[in-house]
């Protein structure tokens, strides 16, 4: 949070509002939540979004209860349901994130894909898909382009494209106008969350057809 | 109409919390309840549905009422996050990602100053949903009857995030002021 000051790259609007209305796919809430526990400004805006939804409730027309609501609701107040433990950070995940993985970062299940470029896919609903990449320092994820839109979160390390930098704590949001060439710094290793509501494009012959066997 | 009014539901909230106070509790579900099943069905829940998650979100409010800061949001705000998660759990059959919790809890004896300024705001940022032109404001109210997608969102198409965006602004100001 606080060590996080140097975030340039942050949530739109409409991603804040997205996910305050429930709108989004549960990948693409997984790193909003994640950008949130990182970036206070967000945070802010958020719950901002959230009180418009506050509004929205206030001003909707009641609609009749059941006769015996309130006693049917008071019942269910004795009966203790389980409450889902909120997960802790661990490392370089956020507690959402952490949640996903199910511990901390040696918790992950890397998998190879290409050039060095290691993928964790994330359980999530199948309306968009997220996974976490480990670029190694200096390398390059292949060049590609987007159908529908792509959010990359940086844990560790930092990339570059034709567009920017992004850090720890950066977003990138990328859709079908863009085709980039991300490159992790050298120095460590690059450890982003992203998602994507559809497969991503790659300009050149050999990954596309590698991409059924990799799910990327 | 002489309805309590923010700052009456956070104290009725905060009864709800330390004393497990039923009277209170039951005036918070006569003014919210019917207003929680009217956003469920209008989010696509039939009737049955929408009770029935009605009574979930209430009796929720009831087992977290400890955990309700009225620093940090209207308790119309804190009620419509428990809906919204319950509609997404139930309609769409989906997990709902949430940021970590703030390293601090709802202070004991909230400032009343901090809690009546955050009440204001909540209610000039309803006025301001109110006054905007009609089409604007039935796009807002599909948007968070789940009724907009993402990419419909992204597209603004008509949204008048602006006009909220500076009203927010003003209202949260102070709250961003005490994250620092």
């Amino acid at each position: 949070m606080k060590s996080m000051t140097e975030i340039k790259h942050h949530l739109t609007d409409a991603l804040l509002m997205g996910y305050a209305a429930g709108a989004l796919p549960e990948a693409f809430s997984l790193v909003v939540a994640t950008h949130i526990s990182l970036c206070d400004d967000c945070r802010v805006r958020a719950s901002a979004y959230d009180a418009l939804g506050g509004s929205v409730l206030d001003e909707a027309p009641g609609i009749a209860l059941a006769d015996d609501s309130l006693e049917a609701t008071l019942a269910r107040i004795v009966v203790k349901s389980p409450e889902a433990p909120v997960a802790m950070r661990q490392g370089i995940l956020p507690g959402p994130l952490a949640g996903y993985v199910g511990g901390g970062p040696e918790a992950v299940k890397w998998r190879r894909i290409a050039g060095g470029v290691e993928q964790a896919i994330l359980p999530t609903s199948r309306r968009a898909s997220a996974r976490l990449l480990k670029i190694p320092a200096g390398a390059a994820v292949p060049d590609h382009g987007h159908r529908g839109m792509e959010l990359t979160l940086v844990l560790q390390g930092a990339f570059r494209d034709a567009t920017d930098r992004f850090g720890p704590g950066d977003i990138e949001i990328a859709d079908e106008t863009l085709t980039h060439t991300p490159v992790a710094e050298v120095g460590a290793d690059c450890i982003c969350l992203a998602a994507t509501d559809a497969p991503l494009r790659f300009s050149a012959l050999l990954p596309r057809l590698a991409q059924p066997f990799f799910r990327i | 109409m002489t309805e309590p009014h923010e700052p009456g539901w956070a104290d009725a909230v905060r009864r709800i919390g330390a004393d497990k106070d039923r009277a209170a509790f039951a005036e918070v579900f006569r003014h919210f309840a019917p207003r929680v099943k009217g956003f469920l069905i209008k989010s696509g829940a039939n009737p049955a549905l929408a009770e029935d998650c009605t009574q979930d979100v209430m009796a929720t409010l009831w087992r977290k009422a400890q955990q309700y800061d009225p620093v940090r949001a209207s308790v119309a705000t804190w009620i419509f996050t428990i809906a919204r998660n319950r509609r997404i759990d139930a309609l769409r059959k989906e997990r709902r990602p949430e940021p970590e919790d703030l390293p601090w809890g709802p202070e004991p004896e909230p400032d009343q100053t901090d809690v009546l300024v955050l009440q204001q705001e909540t209610l000039k940022l309803g006025q301001a949903l109110r006054q905007l032109p009609e089409k604007q404001r039935l796009l807002i109210e599909r948007a968070y009857f789940g009724d907009l997608s993402h990419s419909e969102i992204a597209d603004e198409t008509g949204l008048p995030l602006g006009t909220i965006k500076s009203r927010i602004r003003l209202a949260l100001d102070k709250l961003r002021f005490e994250m620092k």
